[in-house]
């Protein structure tokens, strides 16, 4: 059912009764094409652009839990594409020119939000970094201002500028923002199994067949199911995964926390942060202000992280914004984030052949999705891998081709 | 939030110690005669377990000293703490840790 004004109308008439469930919950086949391990964000988006793009309709995707109840529904939900590096910029820029006709084409409204972005800079070295991140970007085409400080404080009022660390400037992409997070994995759930993708929940995958070299399909928490292709998009997990395969990643897994306010009236209409500081906030339609800060520096696959981390958090927050000294935190959570040395993912093929990974997001993925999604499907289905995929494959841990966003783009994602 | 057994001073708030991954990692002895796939192992991959894991802490507030840790990382359940250069403790691998 297309979701639009008429049917809104129509299913008015009769109650709302007639509204279809959003996707169907099929019994897994003996076999398919292709199977995505992981039912967030990423996963989903790859088995739509599969269906839709690269002509492969056999296609399932299998989630042990429910769809997007991992990081794709624990994150701060921010999107940007301001990166310093050439290969990070075609990656992330991508991602924001898709994020632009996202609702439209799902038919799915994902609540993309272009409000703009600033980055705070707090000292010399921050202005340094944020001139030389900024005019990078302009030469890869990617929208960035540089903001004096009286300008911050046009944007957000209530700042306090003058703060233990004053701010000293700003680099603003205005077609950054925020995206609802829940609704980027509905929508593409909806929009994949429209197409004919199985989408198959409280799946878990316990181990891969390997014959010569080539996987031939993963066993699950429901039996086998055959494979000609894998992808595996299981974010602070891969680890694990890759071990049943007997593959060794360069990840390691941290807890990465976020918590959201009471709800107020419309206060702050941009996303704000800060690396200096270390804390960034935006302001969610229902009112919530949405906080987040560093992953915790221990590796953990327990979904919480320390007090210390959410103590410093809120430091900084009410340090920048008095304002909110007195406001109430609602609620606060952890996910696992899977970071590389680099700070940029890895989306490559694996030793074993027909088997791929798209993973090592670490604490920035959900800005990524549409692009992380689109560039993996055609990698999955074509002889070669995307062109916007090739810099990150698992090949440059080796070479030493790294492409180095941790060091010197926004660690604060 | 965490209570760390300090082997140089005992039982500390968390807040007091930072971590910094993988322990006994050696050095390779004749980094000349490495391929770069054995130097990128050891430079880049970290063991990633759901579960026992033997890690380096430093007591950053406190005493400033490194030691050792074990630890079940889908519990976060502290196992035990040793001083640099102690064999670590055997510690049976728990089943059914839920990952």
């Amino acid at each position: 059912m297309k979701y639009s004004i008429f049917s809104l109308l129509r299913n008015s008439l009769n109650h709302h009764q007639g509204w279809q469930l959003a996707w169907r919950s099929p019994d897994p086949k003996p076999r398919y094409d292709v199977l995505i391990v992981g039912g967030g964000g990423h996963g989903l988006a790859t088995a739509y652009y599969l269906a839709k793009e690269c002509g492969i309709r056999s296609v399932a995707v299998l989630e042990k839990g429910w769809l997007g109840g991992g990081n794709t529904g624990r994150n701060t939900t921010i999107v940007r594409s301001n990166y310093l590096w050439d290969e990070s910029a075609a990656l992330y820029d991508h991602a924001v020119d898709l994020w632009h006709g996202l609702s439209q084409e799902l038919n799915y409204n994902v609540m993309y939000s272009p409000r703009g972005l600033l980055h705070l800079a707090h000292s010399v070295h921050d202005m340094q970094e944020i001139s030389r991140r900024g005019n990078s970007n302009h030469l890869n085409g990617i929208d960035a201002e540089f903001l004096d400080p009286r300008q911050v404080k046009e944007m957000v009022p209530f700042i306090n500028l003058n703060c233990r660390y004053p701010v000293m400037g700003a680099l603003l992409q205005r077609r950054g923002g925020t995206a609802r997070h829940d609704a980027v994995a509905w929508g593409y759930a909806r929009a994949a199994d429209e197409m004919g993708v199985d989408i198959i929940q409280n799946c878990e995958v316990t181990g891969f067949r390997i014959d010569n070299g080539t996987v031939r399909g993963v066993e699950t928490s429901r039996g086998f199911i055959g494979a000609n292709k894998v992808g595996c998009v299981a974010a602070g997990h891969s680890s694990v995964l890759a071990g049943m395969a007997g593959l060794r990643l360069p990840l390691e897994s941290f807890p990465l926390q976020a918590l959201v306010s009471e709800p107020v009236k419309p206060v702050i209409d941009c996303v704000v942060m800060s690396n200096g500081v270390h804390a960034y906030i935006s302001q969610s339609d229902k009112g919530e202000l949405v906080i987040g800060a560093s992953s915790d520096d221990y590796n953990s696959y327990t979904q919480r992280g320390g007090f210390n981390v959410i103590e410093d958090t809120i430091g900084a927050i009410v340090e920048l914004y008095p304002i909110f000294s007195r406001m109430r935190i609602l609620r606060q959570w952890g996910g696992v984030v899977d970071v590389t040395v680099d700070r940029s993912p890895l989306i490559s093929r694996t030793s074993v052949r027909n088997l791929f990974f798209n993973c090592g997001w670490g604490t920035g993925g959900f800005k990524a999705t549409p692009a992380s999604g689109r560039v993996f499907a055609h990698s999955i289905a074509g002889e070669e891998m995307h062109s916007i995929a090739a810099p990150f494959s698992i090949d440059r841990f080796h070479s030493g081709a790294l492409v180095d966003e941790g060091a010197a783009a926004a660690v604060a994602h | 939030m965490f209570l760390i057994d300090c082997p140089w001073c005992g039982v500390r708030d968390q807040q007091e110690f930072s971590c910094h991954g993988q322990a006994h990692i050696a050095r390779p002895e004749n980094p000349d005669q490495l391929s770069d796939d054995q130097w990128g192992d050891y430079v880049f991959f970290r063991d990633n377990p759901s579960g026992i894991h033997y890690e380096r802490w430093v007591h950053s507030f406190g005493c400033r000293r490194w030691f050792n840790a074990v630890r079940d990382t889908s519990s976060d359940e502290f196992l035990g703490t040793y001083k640099p250069g102690e064999p670590p403790p055997v510690i049976a691998e728990k089943k059914g840790t839920g990952h």
